[in-house]
């Protein structure tokens, strides 16, 4: 119950968070947008693109909702290193609830806030000229959820490991870009070279891009199934390496 | 249980540098105890390890009768801590901050409204309780700091140097506040400082920290009285006769002379100051004033560290 009370805590918090820095949420939904309009016209304009009936535009509006989802889920799991160098981190770490449930917390937080998103660029799916079903539109949610809390632990287990903010344009060079470029948001993944063939694939965000794919354009190089799965064992490992890691490591938080 | 706080040889290792070299620190209950020491004393290390932040590299802990590493969660439950720096979210308000506390504290819901308007009470916020703490200033953020620390009735609060950087009167009334505590919530106090004034005013005992040891713990006043030497100083007539009279008498460590004034240097000088007057008054001279000055708490300081507090 303690435990319960204590991941709501953190996930009301997180919450907070999210929607008074309006700012943030202009740019997450504009960024998109832009992605969507200026990118996917003008390339699908150059490029003779066949696979998908609604065009290229079509083709990387799933890879743009798995993009948006990936950078707000990273960030807000990097933001803990924002909590521990304005010191809030040690209000709720000596916090007489399990590390379990701070980074549960967190992490739910963090795909509440990346679900909010994908349920806005989800309704604006007529721009690029595709009608959403409400199953449709159910399933690509679920799909949001989990890659969401991975990609959250995923930046909660770089918080870990980083102590300062210093750490933070590595952290969008070396981590976020490539696994943005790399995921097939927007291009497909087949027929590539075998290098980069190889990193696509070890690439979690690909697999949700790929589901999301099936999902909303009835098109994906990977059975559903084998993507759903994947994207879930992601989650649970990179959430209990987080949790393990906030617990082993001692936090230098004074 | 005697002792709320026990600590037994424990240390603190940081890579090749040893923080905390073997305290053994002693806490009754119900006390405010003071932690005294220079930059770098390590303070912050010891408290840490008592709020379970860090691990002892050595020794053992208890506080409130559990094991400060088997037992962390226990011991966190029972504790609040005010961090030596900020811990608070800008963009929370403070009413908020105090809400979340309560939440992962585990006071009851029922009770959660009321515990907070008694802490917002306390610590006066007033109208500011509602907006974003990045418009406070130091000392409301501070007492908000303080105030939070305390909304679930913890058994010992960790302040961290609670008044750096404050203002005289700010200073003050957080003294008051943490007195008010202490006698009316039965809370057990654990704070540390740099200010001798505030060890001083504050402080039922006092340990003197210095390089990682903690070299003398005892009251405030027991500390200085050690030091022996209380000055009075005695305004009177015929001063030069008066002064060959006290001279005589065997309390009087040393006299000196000056112009209208005996010096004299004594243990226990509270004591005497009737004595003196009296034997005056018995010998017919008229006493004009009388002073007596304590050695500070910085002499006690000077005496055991072989160095003033501000001097790294
Ligand atoms: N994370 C760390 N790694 C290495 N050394 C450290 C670390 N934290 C503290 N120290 C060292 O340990 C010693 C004690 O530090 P501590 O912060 O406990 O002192 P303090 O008494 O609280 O000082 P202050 O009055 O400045 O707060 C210092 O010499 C400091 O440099
Ligand atoms: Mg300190």
């Amino acid at each position: 119950m303690a435990e319960i009370e204590g991941i709501y805590t953190i996930w009301l918090r997180e919450m907070k968070r999210f929607f008074r820095y309006r700012s943030r949420i202009v740019t997450s939904i504009v960024t998109p947008l832009l992605w969507l309009i200026i990118f996917g016209t003008g390339l699908g304009a150059a490029v003779r693109f066949g696979g998908v009936p609604g065009g290229y535009k079509a083709f990387i509006y799933p890879g743009i909702i798995g993009q948006t989802v990936l950078f707000t889920s990273i960030f807000s799991g990097v933001s803990v290193i924002i909590d521990r160098q304005y010191g809030f981190l040690k209000e709720i770490l000596v916090a007489p609830i399990s590390r379990e449930s701070m980074v549960v917390g967190k992490a739910l937080g963090i795909s509440t806030a990346s679900m909010i998103q994908a349920a806005i660029l989800l309704a604006l799916s007529f721009i690029v000229g595709i009608t959403m079903s409400p199953q449709c539109f159910i399933v690509s949610m679920v799909i949001a959820l989990i890659i969401s809390m991975g990609l959250g632990g995923l930046g909660l287990v770089i918080a870990a490991f980083t102590d300062s903010m210093e750490g933070f344009n590595l952290i969008m060079s070396f981590i976020v870009l490539p696994i943005f470029l790399l995921s097939g948001a927007l291009f497909p993944i087949t027929g590539l070279p075998a290098w980069l063939q190889g990193a696509v694939y070890i690439n979690p965000l690909t697999y949700a891009v790929d589901a999301l794919r099936f999902t909303i354009l009835r098109e994906s190089v990977l059975p559903l199934g084998v993507n759903m799965v994947v994207i879930t064992i992601f989650a649970v490992v990179t959430v209990l390496i987080a949790a393990f890691l906030f617990n082993r490591k001692e936090q230098n938080i004074m | 249980m005697d002792y709320i706080i026990e600590t037994e040889d424990i240390r603190k290792r940081y890579d090749d540098f040893l923080a905390v070299k073997g305290v053994n620190l002693k806490v009754p209950e119900e006390s405010i105890y003071g932690v005294l020491g220079p930059n770098g004393a390590g303070k912050t290390t010891l408290i840490s390890m008592l709020c379970t932040i860090l691990r002892p590299t050595g020794g053992r802990g208890t506080v409130n009768g559990y094991d400060i590493v088997k037992d962390a969660r226990k011991v966190r439950e029972s504790i609040g801590i005010v961090f030596q720096s900020r811990a608070l979210d800008d963009i929370l308000t403070g009413r908020e901050h105090l809400e979340m506390h309560a939440a992962l504290y585990g006071v009851p819901r029922d009770i959660r409204d009321k515990r907070i308007e008694e802490v917002l009470d306390l610590i006066a916020l007033g109208d500011k309780a509602d907006e974003y703490v990045k418009t406070y200033s130091g000392g409301m953020k501070r007492r908000l700091e303080i105030g939070r620390g305390l909304i679930h009735h913890p058994r010992v609060l960790f302040l961290d140097e609670p008044t750096l950087g404050l203002d005289p009167q700010t200073r003050e009334s957080i003294w008051r506040y943490i007195e008010k505590l202490n006698r009316e919530e039965d809370v057990t106090v654990l704070l540390t400082t740099h200010y001798m004034e505030e060890a001083d005013k504050l402080c039922d005992e006092v340990a003197i920290m210095s390089h990682g040891e903690i070299i003398k713990a005892d009251s405030p006043g027991n500390l200085k009285r050690e030091l022996g030497a209380d000055t009075i100083t005695v305004r009177v007539d015929r001063a030069p006769d008066f002064y060959e009279l006290l001279q005589r008498q065997d309390y009087v460590k040393e006299a000196y002379l000056m112009d209208d004034e005996v010096k004299i240097l004594v243990e226990r000088g509270e004591n005497l100051v009737p004595e003196i007057v009296n034997l005056a008054a018995r010998n017919s001279y008229y006493v004009r004033a009388v002073e007596l000055e304590h050695p500070t708490l910085e002499d006690v300081f000077i005496k055991y560290t072989g160095r003033g507090i501000t001097e790294a």
